[in-house]
């Protein structure tokens, strides 16, 4: 199985977010590496600068290098950014949004976790049109995921199996609206927030994250432990999505599982030093809460 | 967050106690009279509620000193009056009788009640909204029907309703 | 502009009919629509007779199978499709690429209007369908603002729908998972959003409690205007206080929007609400109709108060105005 880093969905500083994928490029055992900001046109600017350096860095490193479309696209502005990643060639590229599907008819493309693929038509429909690669919604449960694998063994399907869970997308900015601004003049109070803002219930249990017009899950989506029915279910690849923690620590560990050279269960343990105060979930792939933990152990014995 | 803007109107207090002593016995034969009623009137209801048709609703009108229970089984299906609600229900609701009379009759929007706080709920809530959307597609005229089964209260109970559960608030 | 009308039951679409409205949506009693909610829906049968009823006043039905296929099951929505276009729908609301893809190829001549739920934000995505599948109508996210909705119609060549009224989804619609998340079923998967079976209300001494699944998404003071657990319209807090940090349990009620949605080029306005009641469908069918038959002659448009049909009580005209964002 490959593994696949998601593309950063928070608003890091440029200098961070360029170190993070030196380090990446450098270190981390990942097959694929989507960049680009996907969350938010508004940060793009900022990234643009190292963008060279970053792509250049992580093909050196032996990564493919897939670049990632918007996932809301609804601005003029956003349509002519997302018509010039289509004319980029060279570079795989994901789309998050059905409006950018149109220019890639007929040429290799990948389909990203924010695209509707819940059936074997859909999946097939892409397919025949040029993807080669989709990653799931990540609320589909693990029946889903293998019919559509199996009935695809040419595509590679692709799991969300690490991070923080984006859950919604809106054109409403709740960054902004928490900090009493509006969306056009944001002064980029997402930034503030590197691993997303917490939204807690009134009786003060994690719940949400906000980040800009996003909203993710407050667990962390860790299928570590789910690896071996993932992989029998016909899974090829698993997606990581960067958090604040030691992402080539996470990378390495889900490599080892991959490799065989892990048990899971042990992984998943491992995972939670790696990235503390932070509750695990994979209720989504059995059909439960996306919220809860389901130990696989017990699933594998039903 | 804005004030409810509760519009519905309640059984005066004075006419609620002086029910309170009354024996809920005579209550029993018309209200079977009236669900049989609607179960031949109306048999779609069951259809609707589906694996809710097994449960047990309790209807607590708050302005009354009386409540009852509802079991809309497709077999034997019951209603109960009862003074005090028993507690192994599934579904408590609870609202001023005219608010509740209306829900059932379609004049009134039973999400808007429980907006506005006129109507309170427990338990259940699938169940309860299986029988709200059964209900609100029968089409019941619950007052007509209640009334017919009567007999020689049908005037006096007339002119209850009249005054009390047809208020100005609901045109 | 057409007045698209919800129903829920036979009933309901009756009461719409003869309410005033030029369509009715609807969809059958299973998981192959957005409002599988308990007691709600036609049968086959109920759906025939609906067709036929509405046909003879002239009112046309529109049946939604807008939720997305589940994987291994697909002959369920297939079947959903080939039944509404045997009764006779005027079209079908569809969502899902794979149920497009199907319904376009089985049933070349059948009318077919792309959901809101597949949240087709720009004139780009709008195209794809209209291309691909033939789309006709496309019912417009409620994430746009007029000047953007009139930069769409202007860019594409098939009718607009949009929301003028009822329940108010603040993310993108057809790409949300809280519901899920919470609870274990979402719209796009079961047809339900934060789903009655796992809502429970808990009230002491005039304080409320709505919960969906583990969480409390919201505690209502004495008197104060409830709402239903919905998940984006709870009550949360965060380090910069406690409030509605997505969205106040408020409606959508832009009535006062319709001469600029008419103007932007508009084909339908929709109301929103298949798990209303009646009384909700008669309440603000009639309204809405009184308001586009003065828009029609003329006369200045007078927005007719239902705020008490509405959710919180209060209503808002949403992303329509570009503040809301």
């Amino acid at each position: 199985m490959r593994l696949t880093l998601g593309p950063v969905l928070f608003n890091w500083q440029p200098e961070t977010w360029r170190d993070f994928y030196f380090r990446i490029a450098d270190e981390a055992p990942v097959d694929s590496v989507v960049v680009g900001e996907v969350v938010c046109s508004k940060r793009a600017p900022f990234l643009a600068g190292h963008m060279p350096a970053v792509i250049e860095r992580l093909v050196a490193g032996g990564k493919e290098v897939v670049l990632g479309s918007l996932v809301l696209v609804s601005l003029p502005r956003e349509r002519r950014q997302m018509a010039e990643l289509a004319e980029a060639d060279g570079f795989l590229t994901e789309i998050e949004d059905l409006s950018c599907l149109a220019p890639y008819a007929g040429r290799p493309h990948a389909i990203g976790p924010f695209i509707n693929v819940y059936n074997e038509a859909t999946a097939a429909f892409l397919a025949g049109r040029g993807a080669n690669r989709i990653c799931l919604p990540p609320e589909l449960p693990l029946g889903s995921i293998r019919t559509i694998a199996q009935s695809l063994p040419d595509t590679t399907i692709e799991v969300f199996a690490f991070g923080k869970v984006p859950l919604a997308i809106s054109a409403r900015c709740y960054h902004a609206r928490i900090h009493k601004l509006t969306k056009d003049n944001c002064r980029f109070v997402c930034g503030q927030d590197p691993d997303g803002l917490p939204v807690r219930t009134l009786d003060g249990a994690g719940f949400l994250l906000i980040n800009g017009v996003q909203t993710l899950s407050d667990t962390c989506a860790n299928l570590a432990g789910d690896v071996d029915a993932l992989r029998s279910a016909g899974v090829r690849a698993l997606r990581l999505s960067p958090q604040t923690c030691d992402m080539v620590a996470v990378a390495k560990l889900f490599r080892e599982v991959l490799d065989g050279r892990r048990e899971g269960e042990d992984a998943v343990r491992a995972l939670a030093s790696v990235y503390p105060q932070t509750a695990f979930a994979n209720g989504f792939l059995y059909g439960s809460p996306g919220a809860q933990f389901v130990r696989s152990m017990t699933l594998r014995s039903q | 967050m804005p004030l409810s803007n509760s519009t519905i109107s309640k059984v005066p207090p004075l006419l609620a106690m002086a029910m309170r002593p009354l024996p809920l016995l005579p209550l029993q034969p018309p209200l079977a009279l009236l669900l049989d009623s609607v179960r031949r009137r109306h048999p779609g209801i069951f259809e609707r509620l589906g694996a809710h048709a097994g449960k047990r609703f309790g209807l607590r009108p708050t302005d009354l000193p009386f409540a009852f229970v509802l079991e809309p089984r497709l077999v034997r299906p019951r209603v109960l009056a009862v003074r005090h609600l028993p507690a192994d229900l599934d579904v408590r609701v609870s609202g001023p009788l005219a608010g509740l009379v209306g829900l059932v009759s379609g004049e009134l929007d039973g999400d808007a009640l429980f907006f506005s706080r006129d109507l309170h709920v427990e338990g259940d809530i699938e169940a309860l909204l299986a029988l709200r959307n059964a209900i609100d597609d029968a089409q019941i005229d619950l007052v007509g029907e209640a009334l017919s089964g009567l007999g020689p209260f049908k005037i006096p109970a007339e002119r209850f309703v009249q005054n009390w559960l047809r208020p100005a608030a609901w045109n | 502009m057409e007045l698209i009308c919800p129903a829920g039951t036979p009933a309901a679409l009756r009461v719409a009919v003869e309410a005033g409205a030029d369509a009715v949506y609807c969809g059958f009693r299973d998981e192959t629509n957005a409002r599988n909610f308990p007691g709600l829906n036609f049968s086959r049968e109920e759906l025939r007779t609906a067709i036929a009823f509405a046909h003879s006043r002239k009112v046309k039905v529109l049946v939604a199978v807008n939720t997305f296929a589940r994987a291994g099951a697909l002959e369920i929505w297939h079947r959903a499709i080939d039944d509404a276009v045997d009764a006779g729908a005027d079209a079908l609301i569809l969502a899902d690429l794979g149920l497009l893809d199907y319904a376009a190829r089985r049933h070349s001549g059948q009318r077919l209007h792309l959901s809101v739920q597949a949240a087709a934000a720009n004139a780009d995505a709008i195209r794809f369908y209209v291309e691909t599948f033939g789309v006709r109508r496309v019912v417009l996210p409620r994430v746009l603002s007029i000047t953007e909705i009139a930069a769409v119609i202007r860019d594409v060549a098939c009718e607009t729908e949009v929301f003028v009224f009822g329940g108010l989804c603040v993310m993108a619609e057809g790409r949300c998972s809280l519901s899920s998340y919470a609870t274990g079923q979402s719209p796009n998967m079961q047809g339900v959003c934060s789903p009655a079976s796992h809502v429970k209300y808990q009230e002491s001494d005039g304080r409320l409690v709505s919960r969906l699944g583990d969480f409390t998404i919201n505690v209502f003071g004495k008197d104060e205007a409830a709402a239903y657990p919905t998940l984006c319209k709870g009550r949360f807090s965060t380090t910069f206080g406690t409030g509605y940090t997505f969205e106040e349990p408020v409606s959508l009620d832009a009535a006062t929007m319709l001469p600029g949605l008419r103007a932007a080029g508009v084909t339908a306005l929709k109301i929103e609400g298949r798990q209303r009641s009646r009384a909700y469908i008669e309440g603000v069918v009639r309204a809405f109709r009184r308001t586009l038959t003065a828009l029609d002659a003329g006369e200045p448009v007078e927005r007719a108060d239902l705020s008490a049909m509405t959710e919180g009580q209060t209503t808002t005209v949403g992303a329509y105005r570009k503040t809301w964002r």
